[in-house]
């Protein structure tokens, strides 16, 4: 079908969008703002090339954690309990990680490997409870998420935070061995000059990585094969082989595995050690640019940038006296439109198909009467 | 002055993107008639029956009821000028008694509370007028399908219909119901209720019908009287040319068991057994049938022998070994391949392109898969090879599974299986729901994979399938087999009472 992938890749969220800013214009006006000078003061910051680098840093942790949710959701499995995950196995790996020191490349890897291992065992137990106990993953991840932020600054506070006083409470330093390099010199390359200060995180390389595994993994594996039949028709996908509840398990396993890495590109790439006020909220975030993005590697690629751009930009609001939860309200916004829309373009695409499919039959039944 | 007709519809015409389902549709329906609507699967009867029902609205033509046109916009119109629909699937509330269901949505009032007691009167009175006799008390759960197609029936009635549609009323019943169904029917008529009664089997319908008008591609063909054809001459009206039948008379069977199942036992939660002690042999080359009322196990049967029952114990041996403890996937790489009685909830990815759909059951060897990898270009060619072979009419290999009619996705099925070469194909309603065409195609199939040394069981709602195709008949009822049948012997009535559990042979 000529014309579909178009119309569902690029009109459907570019239709989606535009109906979310005008509505939040709204939300804007108000509040006596008028929303063209918010969105050309957003535009104009969000794109100096510090505010750029910021919004990539900002998109990376997110796709990560798209990418986490999308695989239980192609089997049709809702995890709520990446932030959970991702929050235990920061703390866990930035602890593991500064207790050693050895060769960079090395030291980089086994701290990922510690995370993604807290990770898929957090998730895990929730694949664990709905297998062995019947438990809807709903439910087990949200409680998982609650034991984890607690379990988390419990461990932190009384156990794994650093005994030197120093300003900030936080883990050991890891050594610079265990650090991931920032992607600056590439950008001298060629031809930028970042600002002092202003970093690509590294970690963007390993996050393109994890989406073409997604990728592979999803659409051109065997594996992937037996997740996506298990999302479409379950009771299909058993008949045909498939075990349920081993898909379960190792779907929620390589759910929490990607999900361990979420917290990664701020821990190896800026902090260096994990500290009282680490970032929280990727989680929940990556649902909306899982949702956001279908699924799709590119798609949340795109969706998580656009809300790394949007909570970047944000910035300058406070600054001009506009609340800056209008970009949150944007999102929210984005998210519900996008849904939406896809919805209505995605029946009228099936439609169109199913009548062209029709018609070709029709016309394979006349050539074989008349032969 | 000539009679006025009870409903008469003209030139009606009613289009679907890419199809017209109805096309200059006539048909005059007389008051108090037994007027049978026949045609293959997709040949527009369902259409017709939603426009006279107001389920749907066609695109142009007049429809008139009793002399006047009408445009029911919805079928509460179409109850109001008195049509009442039964449809083949039924909607009653299983866990509500047969008063609450009749009345549900149409209740008498006394003040705020619903007047049971007037209802119950009603209804027995109908009942008894009709030859439709129920008890108002009793929980639908524990009616057979007969006593549940009455429910539906007197539902209509209750609404005040003279004019009853009967959407394929003997598809869900045995020999013997069908003769009480067809007693209620003479009743009805004789209390003057005109009934439209849409059918595909010819038999049925030379017996009951006083007119008879048959569809073809969305046309009404024709319009004639059981005095006037017979079975035959019906059916060349129905599909243009001669009727296929799933008859095979010459054995294939051969010596060597392929697959050989004892003492198959199952018991659901609470401990109700749904298999006991289930025992059968399928030869290579032959075709077992499996006989019985649906909900008398076929469903376990299927899943404990495909290995979606965990519990199931006793003995599945497949070429020498014992399977039981394997999973479904060891089953099917042994040489078990499935048709599902349901092709849409346990058969197909609907949204996804049809090699995928062919890969599901195969998508773990070649040439579906190398590797860990699927292989996407042996498996579209398979796909292709598939579609040629087994006439899936479809413009590409890429289209989703969805935008197939019924008949083409159940050719997909049953061409991956049969070319996926199993020792072993169980084949549950394989020719459910697909036009005359595509059935006759799958039982060729069948046959021809049989001849090749193929075992099959053969699971069927249709005895002329199944005593025309099988070599064996089993008859299961309770779970159990109750009796083990010569289909070259036995007649459809004598399946009947052994399905109903009204006889048994002692030693099966």
């Amino acid at each position: 079908m000529r014309g579909t992938r178009f119309l569902t890749s690029v009109v459907a969220p570019a239709i989606a969008l535009l109906i979310a800013f005008v509505l939040a214009g709204f939300a804007l006006l108000l509040v006596d703002i008028n929303p063209l000078d918010a969105y050309r003061e957003m535009w104009n910051f969000g794109i100096t090339p510090e505010s750029l680098i910021s919004a990539v840093n900002r998109a990376v942790p997110l796709f990560v954690s798209a990418l986490a949710v999308a695989i239980g959701f192609k089997m049709g499995l809702f995890n709520i309990g990446v932030e959970g995950a991702y929050l235990l196995a920061a703390l866990l790996a930035a602890y593991v990680g500064a207790l050693y020191s050895i060769p960079a490349v090395l030291h980089v890897a086994s701290i990922l490997i510690v995370g993604m291992v807290v990770g898929a065992i957090w998730n895990g137990l929730a694949g664990w409870l709905k297998v062995r106990r019947g438990v809807h993953e709903v439910i087990s991840t949200i409680m998982l998420n609650f034991i984890a932020f607690n379990l988390s600054a419990y461990l932190f506070i009384e156990h794994l935070k650093a005994e030197t006083g120093g300003l900030t409470t936080a883990t050991d330093l890891i050594p610079a061995t265990g650090w991931i390099p920032s992607l600056n010199p590439i950008l001298v390359g060629l031809g930028m000059e970042p600002r002092a200060g202003s970093e690509l995180h590294g970690f963007l390389v390993i996050a393109i990585v994890l989406g073409v595994g997604y990728h592979l993994l999803v659409n051109r594996s065997r594996f992937g094969y037996d997740l996506r039949a298990s999302g479409i028709n379950p009771a299909a996908a058993h008949a045909s082989g498939v075990n349920p509840k081993r898909m379960v398990i190792s779907t929620m396993l390589i759910s929490g595995s990607v999900a361990g890495l979420v917290g990664m590109s701020e821990l190896l790439g800026f902090q260096h050690q994990y500290v009282q006020d680490f970032p929280v909220g990727y989680g929940f975030n990556g649902i909306a640019v899982a949702l956001l993005g279908r699924n799709n590697p590119v798609g949340m690629a795109f969706g998580a940038l656009l809300f790394g751009f949007m909570n970047r930009a944000a910035l300058i609001l406070d600054l001009r006296g506009v609340p800056r939860e209008i970009v949150t309200i944007i999102q929210g916004l984005v998210v519900l439109t996008v849904v939406i829309v896809y919805e209505i373009i995605s029946r009228y695409v099936t439609r169109r198909t199913v009548a062209a499919a029709a018609r070709a039959a029709a016309m394979l039944e006349e050539e074989t009467a008349a032969a | 002055m000539a009679q006025e007709a009870a409903i008469h519809l003209s030139g009606v015409t009613k289009r679907y993107p890419g199809v017209v389902a109805n096309r200059d549709v006539e048909l005059k329906v007389m008051p108090g008639e037994v007027h049978a609507v026949v045609g293959e699967n997709g040949a527009g009867k369902s259409t017709l029956m939603k426009i006279i029902y107001g389920m749907v609205q066609p695109d142009s033509g007049t429809i008139e009821v009793d002399g006047r046109a009408v445009h029911f916009r919805s079928p509460r119109e179409a109850i109001e000028a008195g049509i009442g629909m039964v449809h083949q699937h039924f909607m009653l509330a299983d866990n509500f008694s047969v008063l609450e269901n009749v009345i549900l949505g149409s209740e008498p009032k006394s003040g705020v509370r619903i007047d049971f007691d007037t209802a119950a009167t009603q209804i027995t009175d109908l009942g008894k007028r009709y030859g439709l006799p129920l008890d108002p008390g009793e929980k639908v759960e524990r009616l057979s399908v007969g006593e549940r197609q009455r429910v539906e029936i007197i539902k209509v009635l209750y609404r005040g219909a003279r004019i009853l549609i009967l959407d394929e009323p003997t598809a869900v019943l045995v020999p013997q119901e069908v003769s009480e169904l067809f007693d209620s029917i003479r009743d009805l008529k004789r209390q003057g209720v005109t009934i439209i009664f849409i059918s595909h089997k010819l038999d049925e319908v030379l017996e009951i019908a006083d007119t008879i008008t048959v569809m073809r591609g969305g046309r009404t063909v024709g319009t004639t009287t059981p005095a006037q054809v017979d079975a035959r001459e019906l059916a060349e009206m129905m599909i243009g040319s001669e009727l296929p039948s799933p008859e095979t008379r010459e054995s294939t069977v051969q010596d060597r068991v392929l697959l050989e199942v004892s003492g198959l036992s199952l018991a659901n939660d609470v401990g109700r057994a749904l298999l006991k002690d289930v025992s059968f042999k399928v030869h290579a080359g032959e075709i077992v049938g499996i006989a019985g009322i649906e909900g008398n196990g076929q469903a376990q049967l299927v899943d404990a022998l495909i290995g979606l029952e965990e519990n199931a114990t006793g003995r599945i041996v497949l070429a020498g070994d014992d399977l039981v403890d394997n999973e479904a996937r060891d089953r099917r790489a042994a040489g078990m391949g499935l048709i599902p009685e349901d092709r849409q909830r346990q058969g197909l990815l609907l949204p996804s392109p049809l090699w995928e759909n062919a890969a599901l059951g195969h998508q773990y060897r070649r040439p579906f898969a190398r590797g860990i990898w699927m292989d996407r270009r042996e498996g579209r060619r398979q796909t292709e090879e598939i579609v040629r072979r087994f006439r899936v009419k479809t413009p590409t290999v890429d289209v989703p599974a969805t935008a197939l009619s019924g008949g083409n996705q159940q050719k997909l099925v049953v061409g991956r299986e049969i070319t996926a070469e199993p020792l072993v194909l169980i084949a549950a309603q394989p020719t459910r729901g697909i036009d005359v065409g595509a059935q006759a195609a799958v039982w060729e199939e069948l046959k021809r994979a049989r001849a090749a040394g193929l075992g099959i069981l053969l699971l069927s709602a249709d005895l002329e399938e199944l005593i025309g195709l099988s070599d064996t008949i089993h008859v299961l009822f309770k779970g159990e087999f109750v009796a083990r049948l010569d289909p070259a012997q036995v007649t459809p009535e004598d399946l009947g009472t052994y399905m109903t559990g009204a006889a048994k042979q002692v030693a099966v």
